[in-house]
């Protein structure tokens, strides 16, 4: 079994287009909601959004690559040359065999679709762009990542809805921990950020008129976001010899479904996943310090994360520090996972947690340590990063601050 | 209103789990047994029915106790969307 170290981050997110500036925003407690500009947004009701801004694809891509690349999949892309660049390796050779792309997406390619219905249904359009299937399906970043960087080992998505970043960083985890793999490029991209699926966000009644403040009283929902975010995993072997800056280590993954109710959380669910991520790390549940929750703002989820946070640690559970960036970035689905791992990754190996924003004062069910609107200094032995999707899927992953 | 509060009670009807007979005014809404989906297609299917727009978020407390507070409510949109027309 090798040890899996993390060697590159890269980050797109509404409050940073790289992985420093997003740690940077995170940890001033910087916002990233706004009113929506990059959508239609006259018919609805909606009135604060996550988007991803200043983001440029011209910067980044030439016209002809543009025609094959949704939002999505730029936003990916973009966060993998971060990723890889910073772990300074080349997939060319016989490590491109020998490494693996497993990217996750809740809905793929949104924009594109969103915008061929809207010309197929809404005007009639006699003809549509002929790249809107391999633009829209979900495993678009990751193919364009496998190809983008000549990647030709095992490369999937993962589209587990909130939690499609979190399998996908797991399954890579075990896929190198195994030896299948030397290295592996993993995380997850979304770009939901269009009228129909806003729309249809509205209909569930859970996005909040005003701003995202998990585990506080008078939380009303969540904000919905968007983004990518890269992580570069390698074992530990290969790293070492070539000398590799080693950012953390990914040391647990535990996985569960609720078989119950197709939206509501389940506590138990949520505790059977936290529990095997910590007997796959083999650790002891006193080695968590650092819990970067689900925390979507939804009075359901935060009530069900904190009694389940309570039944997994018992009497640790008042010593943790837990918070959830979503406050800051929005819920951005299938790159959720991945935005919050780097967030745990970074706090681990800066000795800062990154704040719960718009905290107003707790929840009578919701009385654990959230980190409340300022960042705090504190070193940190490992952390667990929570994803716990619709559907009833938990997915859980733990890192640990890297000692050589 | 008639009307309404028949419709209203057709569509409650078609979303209880536990039947004890005909739907009452007095009926809490709690003992029914809906689910939180079961409430949101409920809020759906009576703003389609009636055209319009119930103010609800699943964040806060459902305000309506009882199967008469929520024809009530409804009643009001539907009077209040008929003035305005």
């Amino acid at each position: 079994m090798n040890r899996v170290v993390i060697t590159g981050l890269g980050t797109i997110s509404p409050i940073g287009l790289s992985t420093e500036s997003y740690w940077n925003a995170l940890t001033a407690g910087q916002s990233g909601f706004g009113p929506p500009t990059i959508f239609a947004a006259e018919r609805l009701n909606t009135k604060v959004v996550a988007e991803v801004k200043g983001f440029v694809p011209e910067h980044h891509f030439d016209a002809r690559q543009l025609g094959l690349l949704d939002r999505v999949s730029q936003f990916a892309v973009v966060a993998a040359r971060e990723a890889v660049g910073q772990a300074g390796l080349s997939f060319r050779e016989e490590l491109g065999e020998r490494t693996a792309a497993i990217v996750g997406s809740g809905i793929g390619g949104q924009t594109t679709q969103d915008d061929a219905f809207k010309r197929i249904y809404g005007e009639n359009a006699v003809r549509v762009h002929p790249l809107i299937i391999p633009r829209t399906m979900p495993n678009a970043p990751a193919s364009q990542i496998s190809m983008h960087f000549g990647i030709k080992g095992p490369t999937y998505a993962v589209s587990t809805a909130c939690a499609s970043a979190t399998h996908s960083i797991g399954q890579a985890f075990h896929l190198v921990r195994a030896g299948a793999v030397t290295s592996a490029v993993t995380g997850g991209a979304e770009a939901q950020l269009t009228h129909g699926t806003v729309k249809a966000w509205e209909a569930m009644r859970i996005l909040a008129p005003d701003t995202c403040r998990p585990f506080s009283r008078e939380r009303k929902g969540m904000v919905l976001g968007e983004g990518a975010a890269i992580l570069v995993l390698e074992s530990l072997d290969h790293a070492a010899a070539r000398g590799a800056d080693i950012l953390g280590e990914v040391v647990g993954f535990g996985m569960s479904a609720d078989a119950g109710d197709l939206t509501a959380p389940d506590p138990s669910g949520m505790v059977r996943a936290m529990t095997a991520a910590l007997a796959d790390a083999a650790l002891p549940y006193d080695a968590v310090d650092y819990v970067n929750a689900h925390g979507t703002g939804t009075t359901a989820n935060d009530i069900a994360e904190t009694s389940a946070l309570y039944k997994t640690f018992g009497t640790h559970a008042a010593r943790l520090a837990i918070s959830s960036t979503k406050s800051m970035v929005g819920h951005a689905l299938g790159a959720a996972g991945a935005l919050e791992a780097i967030a745990a990754v970074m706090a681990v190996r800066e000795a800062t947690i990154p704040p719960t924003m718009n905290y107003l004062g707790p929840d009578p069910a919701c009385d654990l340590d959230y980190v409340p609107n300022e960042a705090r200094r504190r070193p940190l032995h490992a952390a667990l990063s929570n994803s716990f999707a619709f559907g009833g899927l938990n997915a859980v992953l733990m890192f640990r601050r890297f000692d050589a | 209103m008639i009307d309404v509060a028949n419709g209203v009670i057709e569509l409650v009807s078609g979303k209880v789990r536990n039947k004890r007979g005909p739907l009452q005014m007095s009926d809490a809404l709690e003992g029914l047994g809906l689910e939180s989906l079961d409430v949101l297609e409920l809020i759906f299917a009576l703003e389609e029915r009636f055209n319009i727009e119930i103010p609800f978020n699943a964040n806060t407390q459902f305000d309506f106790k009882t199967v008469g507070e929520l024809v009530h409510a409804v009643e009001g949109l539907v009077a209040k969307k008929t003035a305005s027309a």
